[in-house]
């Protein structure tokens, strides 16, 4: 079964050590995320890609607790399967913070501090039979 | 020198779910018991500011309530909609060019959790489809930080709930008025960590109308006219957190409310100390919490004890949410910013009824928040 990115353009896919792409200010340094022309830090209209890091440490979170509305929600949404997620901010040093899934979603082993890693996982499966796949953090053993 | 304004008259359709009445419908029923509340008809109404989320547009109405020529200027401003026709309302009788107007917002939303339109929004696709685009984990991640930062409890949190709906329950028109105890808040569905069902208020219905005077004709209209002090709208600055966020600085800003709050303070010549009541943005019952501090009316951190200590209540030091909130009335975004300055006009004019806050309150305070990151703040006196 293939695997397809949920969408071009938000992280690099296939690879062994996937990254999110962004962009950063090349007049003042501010990254962004995800990539997108003018500065709203300084207002400066030219920015350019870069690859952002993989691990940060989670600066908050929740836990998704029913099934969103689909559309836009591309997972499964079946309320007798539907499995709860987490959805934190992680702050990559020097850069920013993203908002993500979380591999994570039970409340007594997320903990605002700790050392996230970049993954990729699975969402759904499309017509074709192809999985589709999105960017989430997982806690670092 | 710039022309005082006056609230006149208001008028509200109940909030909640009325079945077979259009959003539309009730900004029109809005608009008329507004009318008979100043004792004017439509025809003496020069302009109006409208708006509606999911409604429709509000300058149609005017084809229920008669085709007067008057100018009528529809307002799209997100969860500050009701806000930003009331600012509009404001500033066109300040500046001079109208006396009597109006501003109204009315809405109906389809029931669960606001379905996000990530186009509208600026953002891609994929945000939505991976399980992102739900106001709901904003709400969930910015209490579960601020907790972590300054001691609030998850009782508390619950405590917010209970009042709200306690208050609710003496609003005839509020969607909500069965009391709920701490406890059940405490133990419904876990929506999103922290918050459970009972903490979050459901996208509902309901239209309010407010008719504004210059402050100098007051009198012809009623004989207890309410001066709108400030109005004041904010969107967010580089640093702050908000809501449908792909990614947030790593430097911090306090946010659009805290821009909107000290504002409106300077426009009305106050401060936070002078204000006897307040409605405050309550998506969820930790957003009350949070923005008792960003509006300035304690520390961060204070609300812990203010809260337990029952001072946010109708007979406490400070009331607030005296109506039920967003919590016990839903939100229909057109209308909800409306509402409050409507339970405001109520509470100063001494009509709040059974949830009436005691000693003649002379000053009340409105805020709204929501998507993208706007604040709408209001100060009103007697």
């Amino acid at each position: 079964m293939a695997q397809v990115p949920v969408t071009e353009g938000v992280f690099t896919w296939p690879s062994d050590s996937p990254q999110l792409i962004g962009s950063r200010c090349v007049s003042c340094g501010n990254h962004m995320f995800p990539v997108q022309q003018g500065c709203p830090k300084c207002t400066a209209a030219e920015t350019e890609e870069v690859l952002l890091g993989r691990r940060g440490t989670l600066w908050t979170w929740t836990v998704q607790g029913f099934p969103p509305k689909a559309p836009p929600y591309a997972g499964d949404v079946d309320p007798k399967t539907f499995k709860a997620f987490g959805v934190g901010y992680v702050e990559l040093p020097g850069q920013l913070k993203i908002e993500s899934r979380l591999t994570e979603a039970d409340p007594e082993k997320l903990k605002i501090g700790m050392e996230m890693e970049m993954v990729i996982v699975p969402l759904s499966t499309d017509a074709a039979g192809n999985e589709i796949v999105t960017f989430a953090f997982a806690p670092v053993a | 020198m710039t022309t005082e304004v006056a609230i006149v008259g208001i008028g509200m359709h109940e909030f909640g779910r009325t079945e077979g009445v259009s959003g539309m419908d009730q900004g029109v029923i809005a608009v008329r018991r507004a009318c008979a509340d100043a004792g004017v008809s439509w025809e003496d109404m020069q302009f109006a500011f409208g708006g509606s989320m999911a409604a429709g547009a509000a300058d149609t109405m005017v084809s229920l309530l008669g085709l007067t020529g008057l100018q009528f200027i529809n307002v799209a401003n997100g969860c500050a909609t009701g806000g930003s026709a009331l600012f509009s309302a404001y500033n066109t009788i300040r500046s001079g060019v109208f006396d009597l107007g109006i501003a109204v917002g009315f809405d109906k939303h389809e029931r669960g959790a606001f379905r996000v339109n990530t186009k509208g929004s600026g953002l891609g696709d994929w945000y939505g489809a991976s399980g992102l685009a739900l106001t709901t984990q904003f709400f969930g991640m910015k209490i579960n930080r601020y907790m972590h930062e300054y001691g609030i409890s998850q009782s508390t949190l619950a405590k917010v709930s209970e009042k709200a709906f306690r208050n609710g329950s003496m609003n005839p028109m509020a969607w909500r008025r069965k009391p709920i105890s701490e406890e059940e808040v405490l133990n419904s569905a876990m929506l999103s960590y922290p918050l459970t069902q009972y903490m979050f208020c459901s996208p509902g219905e309901g239209g309010v109308a407010l008719i504004l005077a210059r402050a100098d004709k007051a009198h012809l209209y009623t004989d207890k006219p309410i001066y709108l002090k400030a109005a004041v709208v904010r969107s967010r600055r580089f640093g702050s957190f908000e809501v449908l966020a792909p990614s947030i600085a790593l430097e911090h800003n306090a946010g659009p409310t805290v821009d909107a709050s000290k504002a409106a303070f300077e426009m009305a010549g106050m401060g936070p100390k002078d204000i006897d009541l307040a409605q405050l943005q309550d998506t969820e019952s930790g957003a009350e919490v949070m923005h008792m501090a960003e509006n300035g009316f304690c520390e961060h951190g204070e609300q812990e004890f203010m809260i337990q200590a029952g001072e946010t209540e109708i007979g406490g030091k400070f009331p607030v949410n005296t109506d039920g909130g967003c919590l016990a009335n839903g939100e229909p975004i057109g209308a909800s910013g409306l509402r409050q300055v409507y339970e405001n006009v109520l509470q100063l004019r001494g009509q709040a009824g059974a949830r009436q806050v005691p000693n003649d309150p002379k000053t009340a305070y409105t805020h709204v928040y929501g998507a993208p990151g706007i604040s709408g703040v209001t100060i009103l006196s007697r």
